[in-house]
């Protein structure tokens, strides 16, 4: 377990400054978006499709380049910084589960044999002891997705970005590994930046919730979520968290209303 | 409840009708599929030989299977030469077509520039039947065995470029994504993540190709003629025909489907064992 800096307090990580991407076809994405993270925060963006929050995951990655502003990274990062989860499981059917989980690793020349200790360790944090050899199609769905948060968190990154990952799952394994991934971040003291589209799941989960606006995509408001972690079955219930989700869920409606 | 006593499904001791129904049909799949064409086999060859016996039909008009079959055993020696130097050219062309199909989709996914350049005349080259190409070739080629390799190689190589091309293109976005965010090379995308997704179309492709390869090099040898060094099962058949000798024709007729089907047999086999863990074509469903 990490101890937790108050919001404000925590060391920065990385920082989007005026960040915009506008496509080919003249569409603008992103615009003007200020972002700054800090070491150990759980972002969520959250907003209505066409808000740019997929496209603001993209350009963190790396996968596209800003048409203007820049995201810069405190300090140096390499590849095993960076670990991300899309919203399908997306392994490689042909491959097991230790082998999916290999992969980052596998990309940077490590051998197998050298990081087996790891594989298996992260497959216990993620729930899936005794699961290293079987296949992918053998799998439920949640545990498919247990497999690409495992392959995310195995190079013990200092980010984890999550493109709606748990938006395809029943309500009851959405549950059970929204509770999870708490657990699994507190354990491992990561930072993660979270897309949805649930106003409920980002107030259980993050700290930060970042509402943005579509046509052109941008950041309507910042919410924080003063409440400590760990977060159980109980906050889902209390008084707290139904007055954040109104709240939320106002912004969201703000957020939805200027679009439309 | 005797007669399931040989099959690996269990049968509790209550069953409604609906499911016994379903153990039913999976018990009849499982026998069905191979022992039904047999009986068809079968019964096909006791009505031709009883046609050739009632109609008093020449043994130079249609043979009966008898005379097929003595055909075969008479001739063994001669038809084995053929067989073999069919089945070489067919083998041969299948290898080389794996070798530049597969060669050429790995270098048209890593070159926009070369595929554009290059595809259409694959193209040009599958759709020009091989029997018009044929003569020229026998005209430029000296080596008969070589000429027929070119023709089977034509007819074969383009359902292994086009599957593998197909293939190739066809690994998940996401995946591709996530390999370009883990800084893989070019090399490591091709080795990890687009040979293995290409793996089921390819061998899609190979088995239509093992067939093509076959019929490439009978006709090839049907347009080469039966002159120069060495005799296939086409050619003959082209000199049994001369001498109307058509329980020969018949006799290597039977080895070139034989052949089909051992080509196709094997490949399907070969790409059971490739696919059978992950891929759902190879996957029995339950339930």
């Amino acid at each position: 377990m990490t101890v937790q800096l108050p919001i404000g307090e925590r060391p920065e990580l990385l920082r989007m400054s005026r960040v915009g991407k506008t496509f080919g076809g003249g569409v603008v994405a992103l615009k003007d978006m200020d972002l700054k993270v800090g070491q150990g925060d759980f972002i969520s963006l959250l907003g209505p499709s066409g808000c740019g929050k997929s496209t603001a995951l993209r350009l963190i990655s790396g996968l596209m380049t800003a048409t203007a502003g820049a995201v810069r990274w405190k300090g140096d990062h390499d590849t095993g910084d960076l670990g991300v989860v899309f919203q399908e499981p997306t392994l490689m059917p042909w491959a097991t589960v230790a082998q999916n989980v290999w992969l980052p690793m596998r990309l940077r020349g490590q051998a197998f044999a050298s990081v087996a200790d790891d594989i298996t360790r992260t497959l216990g944090l993620v729930g899936l002891d005794g699961f290293a050899d079987a296949y992918p199609r053998e799998l439920s769905g949640g545990m498919k997705m247990r497999v690409s948060i495992a392959r995310a968190l195995v190079t013990k990154p200092r980010l984890i970005l999550m493109d709606e990952p748990f938006a395809a799952l029943d309500e009851i394994t959405r549950f059970k590994l929204n509770n999870d991934l708490l657990a699994m971040k507190a354990q491992i003291g990561c930072t993660v930046i979270f897309v949805t589209h649930s106003v409920f799941e980002s107030v259980f989960l993050s700290d930060r919730i970042v509402v943005m606006a579509a046509r052109p995509g941008r950041v309507i408001r910042e919410l924080q979520v003063d409440q400590p972690y760990p977060r159980d079955e109980a906050f889902r219930t209390s008084a707290e968290y139904a007055a954040y989700c109104r709240e939320t869920s106002d912004a969201l409606h703000v957020a939805m209303g200027e679009a439309a | 409840m005797t007669d399931v006593i040989d099959t690996p499904v269990t049968v509790p001791a209550e069953i409604d009708a609906d499911e016994r129904a379903r153990l039913n049909r999976a018990r009849f799949e499982r026998w069905g599929s191979w022992a039904l064409p047999l009986i068809v086999m079968a019964l096909m060859v006791f009505l031709w030989d009883r046609i050739v016996v009632w109609y008093d039909i020449k043994h130079y008009i249609l043979p009966g299977p008898g005379r097929v079959l003595n055909s075969l055993i008479e001739g063994q020696a001669v038809f084995f030469d053929a067989w073999v130097l069919t089945l070489a050219v067919t083998a041969a062309a299948l290898a080389l077509a794996v070798i530049f199909g597969v060669g050429l989709a790995v270098l048209f996914t890593q070159s926009r520039l070369i595929e554009m350049s290059l595809y259409p005349y694959a193209v040009i080259l599958q759709v020009t039947p091989v029997v018009s190409i044929a003569p020229l070739i026998f005209i430029y080629v000296d080596s008969k065995v070589a000429g027929l390799l070119i023709c089977a190689w034509i007819v074969a190589f383009f359902p292994v470029l086009s599957n593998t091309t197909l293939g190739l293109n066809s690994a998940d976005h996401n995946l591709r994504d996530l390999f370009r965010i883990y800084g893989a090379t070019r090399w490591q995308r091709l080795r990890y993540l687009q040979l293995p997704s290409a793996l089921p179309y390819f061998l899609g492709g190979l088995r239509i190709a093992g067939g093509l390869s076959l019929i490439g090099a009978v006709v090839a040898e049907l347009v080469a003629g039966s002159g120069g060094i060495g005799v296939g099962l086409a050619g003959l058949i082209q000199e049994a025909g001369y001498r109307l000798n058509i329980a020969r024709m018949f006799a290597a007729l039977i080895l070139i489907a034989a052949t089909g089907i051992a080509i196709f047999a094997l490949l399907s086999f070969v790409s059971h064992l490739l696919l059978r863990k992950w891929h759902e074509s190879a996957v029995k469903r339950e339930g």
